[in-house]
């Protein structure tokens, strides 16, 4: 565990998600993941598509129930929460999701997407529910009238907002954004994150903010967890990260950030991944990387590396160290 | 003001236009609905607005006719039997002597009632089943779908047959015949709606937010799913209409005194040599009801389609 302090708000421990798909298969989405999130901190969780990322955090929020392992929130396990307690922790735990275009109904009304919320929990009705909206419209920056209109009037930052003041209609205390700038322009990418930042400021939220985009999640992160193929390959402060990756796979995804000076970026030598992420249906075996890695050697064909501490703070699942 | 050449467009001819705080996130458009812009799109559709006119039609035909004629549909007179169209009988009279023109209203209104019946109860239990089959997938829907593959593979109309022997014929035995395999193809219409919804992350959100299952499904599942349920109700309907006149015309329809479009077709046709309005009459009547559906149906399909949208 990274810290043991007690103001750890969320702990994810040895957390399996499998998923079975027809009479045989089974698809380790999530195998065997630990890592905490302390209060008011930024947790990114990188890796590119398929790594089991979205996973985490639905698995997290309680839309998926986990195969192995459990996410403590405060202490308890999330699924094992019964009746009103699950509500009660559907009010502190909301999601943002990936798709600003499949993430709000189409049929209904922006007044009527986030006073859902406020019906669900019985929060406020008639007047006081109407002007709950209009507040929580304000706060991610739309205007009251907006509340007549439908989703597809808006532009996908827009959406993604309304989505926000959705999540945010709970007052919760702890949002996994799931991906939620990578459907959008880059121009309007600022907007978004902008007002996760301020949001956190004025209501001391926690995030997991989950992307395959290192630049934005080195923003805005304190911590990163970088995945591949259902494991956490690597643990560390966002700056240490940043500046000292250990993870081959890690060294590869930071290479392949855009440096924004052309002479630089002339110069410099990517490290570029070869080839495709093996199936996560059938894992390679031993450590799950070998197969792209350039420093694989026979014991990572062999045994699977552990996640363990490197530096203070850093932790990373690989035998070169 | 007119500019005649590119040269003369200067600097100061230009206004710089300030951007106030919240313009760029107003939104000019009047607010359209879903269902206004599908109205718009229909109206825009010439054919499925002829087919509503049909219908509107044949609709006040069936209820407003009654009021014009004299005659009773079940009144018989045996010195009236078989007159041709004329002032006294608009649409002349049958083998019995009775008004073909109160009989059609009284016709029309009966088709039109087994088949809205018939697609009501297809729409209560398809929705029903399909909607439980598809949220709760697993091995609820493979059980759910097999039974339903197995009533699909039977041909309905052995089926309506042997159950109106069964049963005895009768309106709602008839009704009944229609819809004990009807329900089916709107069960897996349905079904298919749902298992593609309910992976939508607005449904994910509502889950999130601690929605019911019961609240999953009214508030998102089906008010999404009513375009597809609507335009199959609308083919639904002339079809039931047609296997009825269909079963009427074979003998199973509804009994005597009651009158339906196949059942007038079925009497007009043992005449058709001598007294051809007898059967042409009914025969339009159908045809008319099922080019109003059909147009309407396609037209509502298209309408309600949302990759259609401009």
């Amino acid at each position: 565990m990274v810290h043991d302090t007690q103001d750890t708000v969320l702990e994810v421990v040895n957390l399996k998600k499998y998923f079975q798909f027809g009479r045989r298969a089974v698809l380790k989405a999530v195998d065997d993941v630990t890592f905490s999130v302390r209060k008011g901190e930024v947790f990114g969780l990188v890796g590119e598509s398929g790594c089991g990322k979205t996973t985490v955090g639905r698995t997290i929020v309680g839309l998926y129930s986990p195969t192995a392992g459990k996410v403590l929130y405060k202490g308890e396990d999330t699924s094992r929460l019964k009746g009103a307690e699950v509500k009660k922790f559907k009010r502190r735990v909301q999601m943002i999701f990936q798709d600003p275009y499949a993430s709000l109904d189409p049929r209904m009304t922006v007044g009527d997407i986030i006073g859902e919320a406020l019906d669900i929990h019985r929060l406020a009705r008639g007047k006081e529910r109407l002007a709950r909206i209009h507040e929580l419209l304000n706060v991610v920056g739309l205007s009251a009238e907006h509340a007549n209109r439908f989703p597809h009037e808006f532009s996908g930052g827009q959406r993604q907002r309304i989505g926000i003041a959705r999540a945010l209609a709970v007052d919760p205390e702890f949002i996994v954004a799931d991906e939620p700038i990578s459907a959008l322009d880059v121009s309007i990418q600022a907007q978004v994150v902008n007002l996760l930042s301020r949001l956190r400021e004025e209501r001391g939220l926690t995030y997991i903010f989950i992307a395959h985009d290192l630049a934005m999640v080195k923003h805005l992160s304190d911590n990163v967890g970088v995945m591949y193929l259902g494991r956490l390959v690597e643990l560390a402060p966002s700056a240490e990260l940043y500046k000292n990756p250990l993870h081959p796979y890690t060294q590869g995804l930071l290479s392949a950030i855009p440096i924004p000076d052309p002479r630089v970026e002339r110069e410099r030598k990517r490290i570029v991944l070869e080839g495709e992420v093996p199936s996560p249906v059938n894992p390679p075996k031993g450590c799950r990387f070998q197969t792209r890695c350039r420093h694989a050697k026979p014991a990572c064909r062999e045994e699977d590396p552990k996640l363990k501490p490197v530096a203070p703070g850093h932790f990373a699942a690989c035998h070169l160290y | 003001m007119r500019l005649a050449s590119a040269q003369e467009i200067t600097q100061d001819m230009f206004e710089p236009l300030q951007l106030g705080a919240g313009e760029g996130e107003a939104i000019t458009r009047p607010p359209i609905s879903y269902w206004r812009e599908v109205a718009r799109r229909f109206r825009r559709n010439r054919l499925a607005v002829a087919g509503l006119v049909i219908l509107v039609a044949l609709l006040a035909f069936a209820f407003i006719g009654p009021f014009l004629t004299p005659w009773d549909p079940r009144e018989q007179s045996l010195f009236d039997t078989n007159k041709p169209p004329s002032a006294e009988h608009w649409f002349g009279t049958d083998n019995l002597g009775r008004d073909i023109f109160a009989r059609l209203c009284y016709g029309i209104k009966i088709s039109l009632f087994v088949g809205i019946m018939a697609a009501l109860i297809d729409l209560v239990v398809g929705v029903i089943y399909g909607g439980i089959s598809g949220y709760f997938g697993g091995v609820v829907d493979d059980v759910m779908m097999r039974i339903v593959d197995i009533l699909y593979g039977i041909p309905y109309i052995i089926v309506a047959i042997l159950l109106l022997v069964v049963i005895g014929p009768g309106l709602w035995s008839v009704i009944l015949a229609m819809t004990i395999t009807g329900w089916v193809g709107m069960a897996r219409l349905v079904r298919g709606q749902v298992l593609q919804l309910k992976e939508q992350e607005f449904v994910l959100a509502a889950r999130v937010l601690g929605a019911s299952h019961l609240g999953i499904i009214l508030r998102h599942l089906i008010p999404n799913a009513m375009g597809v349920i609507i335009v199959q109700m609308t083919f639904t309907i002339p079809g039931a209409i047609f296997g009825e006149a269909f079963l009427s015309f074979i003998g199973l329809g509804v009994p005597l005194p009651l009158a339906s479009l196949g059942t007038m077709a079925n009497d007009g046709y043992q005449y058709l040599r001598i007294y051809p309005y007898q059967l042409i009459i009914p025969a339009i009547a159908i045809i008319m009801t099922m080019l109003g559906f059909n147009f309407v149906g396609d037209g509502l399909r298209d309408a309600l389609d949302p990759k259609l949208r401009r």
